[in-house]
């Protein structure tokens, strides 16, 4: 691994591009102001289509906010950040010993199918620790990598039939020698083209790119009563919490469920189907609503949404008893 | 290998007239002299006229974004040190937007080299002032004429560290070839201005030096080992004053042996930074090697210090890092031990 401390965020995340042009996978990490400032960026290793991991530890903000403490308001500005239709996906940790799990999964995601993948922690993750069940190396997915170097019918954005990713080829390979850039890509060939056509073309490639990793990911799990009437909705850090909460209320015997999204982007094929099997579907999150309103926006189903932007973790409580007031039983703990 | 290999089959969109085709063309009969197979070869360029470089040399490319590519040529050049890296720029790419990584490519001397396309003017947006354009000049952006204190690329580029600086012209055809030439042969960061004439926006600016009959009292060719002579007879000079260089007259008096003699490879830039400042009307414009010294690169330290921890370390693997540090065990009775 070689490591490179730059002058700022946007040159760390270019030499991290600059990286997996020349054929390693490129890493950055970050916060909040950081993401904004490698917007551009990410944008250009959307339009080149190279892997590219910009791990993002989110704090209190907006702007420098409360920098040593939480949040988890950066899930707008990950998805929806940057000039253009411009999709990436999503990976976010849900507790310090799940980030290396979902680190590696992020990186999968990025060679597979050859994108910008955004992975997001947060302060009360990065500062915390737990034990951790160390993985067996024989059990980690085998992310090695195979370049183009067939020469024979090479084009920089012939794709793959399932992936839609195109081929690897990294300076230096004989007779593969092309050409990237930001401008808009002819489809296959990589030339620069504006033919309205194949801007529409190229930006719904694009787009099924990052959706086919759905293809890819588990299917999301409910844990607690099935059949609830209540399911609670996380993901990051705030699963210790809900996962607390909810066990104490399915102990009570109350109908509730919880279910944590690792996959923020796309997310897992049976979401829609899991919203819908319950009446209500509690969302906590520490921000004003980010997930709630994708959910929204996405599956027409109103959520309830349960925020806190204190810089603090949620406590068990009061996801506890935010469900026993949807439940109409008020009988507040602390 | 020749000029026709580093063709590539895509249009070249510049305006005719152009300077930047005499750029492409001295890259492209270069490049093909320097004993590298071409898929060794990368373009990295930012935005700009002058950014559309990569899209024409049938080399790898990037074509990235606004004043980037000094930034990403080092994330490419350390993970890749044995690719040859060439930054195609411009003056508002270089000195604007991308000031900074600019300056922090030179002090860490990244083994690449800068083609900085110097035409005093923004062109591709259609005629705005550039950190580079004089005092006084009307765009569309200063219609009462820019009141922003201009950049000497060269002096910034030899006050942030530069180990190769020099300056070519687009239409000095002989002259930009040995300096690219030389570029290519630096170890270290290269960088190169090259005045070049935009004819749409901002044409002549060069012509005070580059006319026929202008050329040889205007222009100061700066050779190794030379003294600084110039003017159609030679019969003019710069010599060191204290601190400051001044132009003396070659009349009997004064002979070349009085002028400073030029050496690119001290390693006090002070020298190349004074000459760097020279400006008309008072000085000639210099072109040549203002500077040449190297000094270890960034990118091969990188390699070095990888090599050297490898050997003392040994290779490693992820199992040896992984299971390292606070570990300990919970058994199936739910009893601790350390492992």
């Amino acid at each position: 691994m070689t490591t490179f401390q730059a002058e700022d965020e946007i040159a760390a995340v270019c030499a991290a591009i600059g990286a997996s042009f020349g054929g390693a996978l490129g890493v950055t990490t970050t916060s909040g102001p950081g993401l904004a400032l490698k917007a551009e960026a990410i944008n250009l290793a959307v339009m080149v289509e190279l892997p590219l991991v910009v791990v993002d530890v989110q704090r209190a903000g907006p702007s420098t906010g409360m920098p040593t403490s939480t949040e988890q308001s950066d899930l707008l500005q990950a998805l929806f950040g940057r000039n253009g239709e411009s999709p990436v996906p999503i990976v976010a940790a849900a507790s310090p010993g799940d980030c290396f799990e979902a680190v590696v999964e992020a990186c999968r995601i990025a060679v597979q199918y050859m994108v910008p993948v955004i992975f997001m922690s947060d302060g009360y993750i990065a500062n915390g620790s737990e034990p951790w069940r160390l993985p067996k190396i024989e059990d980690l997915p085998d992310l090695r990598i195979e370049y183009h170097t067939e020469t024979e019918g090479f084009q920089p954005y012939l794709r793959d039939e399932k992936t839609l990713a195109r081929p690897w080829a990294v300076p230096g390979t004989p007779g593969l020698e092309h050409r990237i850039g930001g401008l808009e890509k002819e489809h296959e060939s990589g030339n620069v083209s504006y033919d309205a056509a194949n801007h529409q073309l190229m930006t719904n490639l694009r787009a099924t790119k990052v959706a086919r990793v759905a293809e890819t990911i588990p299917p999301l799990e409910v844990e607690g009563d099935p059949d609830g009437e209540v399911l609670v909705l996380g993901w990051g850090s705030s699963k210790g919490a809900i996962t607390g909460a909810v066990n104490n209320l399915v102990d009570e015997g109350l109908p509730v469920a919880r279910a944590h999204l690792r996959h923020l982007n796309p997310f897992p094929l049976n979401l829609g189907e899991i919203l819908e099997r319950f009446d209500r579907v509690l969302v906590p999150e520490m921000n004003m609503g980010q997930l709630a309103l994708l959910l929204r926006a996405r599956y027409l189903k109103d959520v309830v949404p349960l925020s806190k932007v204190q810089g603090r973790p949620f406590f068990r409580s009061e996801i506890y008893n935010k469900v026993k007031e949807i439940l109409g039983e008020s009988d507040d703990v602390n | 290998m020749t000029r026709k290999d580093f063709q590539s089959d895509q249009e070249v969109r510049w305006c005719p007239g152009c300077g930047d085709y005499a750029i492409l063309s001295a890259v492209q009969s270069v490049l093909p002299e320097l004993g590298l197979p071409k898929e060794k070869f990368v373009v990295v360029s930012g935005i700009g006229c002058s950014s559309r470089f990569p899209y024409y040399v049938d080399t790898y490319g990037f074509h990235s974004i606004h004043g980037r590519a000094p930034a990403i040529a080092t994330g490419l050049k350390v993970t890749r040190p044995d690719l040859q890296v060439w930054i195609a720029t411009g003056d508002g790419d270089a000195m604007s937007i991308g000031g900074n990584h600019f300056i922090h490519l030179l002090r860490r001397n990244v083994g690449v080299k800068v083609l900085m396309f110097n035409n005093r003017i923004y062109g591709l947006t259609k005629g705005q002032y550039s950190p580079t354009s004089e005092v006084g000049k009307k765009t569309k952006s200063t219609p009462f004429g820019s009141i922003d204190n201009p950049f000497h690329p060269l002096s910034l580029a030899i006050g942030a560290g530069a180990t190769f600086v020099a300056r070519t012209v687009d239409i000095f055809m002989g002259h930009l070839k040995e300096t690219l030439q030389r570029a290519a042969d630096h170890q270290g960061t290269a960088f190169i201005e090259i005045y070049q004439n935009c004819n749409i926006f901002n044409d002549r600016a060069f012509a005070y030096m580059t006319d026929k009959g202008a050329r040889d009292e205007q222009t100061l060719y700066i050779e190794q080992g030379k003294p600084l002579v110039f003017g159609k007879e030679r019969e003019r000079g710069i010599r060191q004053r204290g601190a400051d260089l001044e132009v003396v007259e070659l009349d009997g008096s004064l002979g070349p042996d009085d002028c400073l003699v030029w050496d690119e490879s001290r390693p006090n830039p002070a020298l190349a930074f004074l000459l760097a400042q020279m400006e008309p009307p008072e000085f000639p414009t210099p072109i040549g090697v203002f500077r040449a010294v190297e000094t270890p690169t960034y990118d091969r330290e990188v390699v070095a210090q990888l090599e050297s921890a490898r050997e003392s370390r040994g290779e490693g693997t992820l199992e040896d890092l992984i299971y390292s540090g606070d570990l300990w065990e919970v058994g199936e009775d739910g009893a601790i031990s350390g492992r």
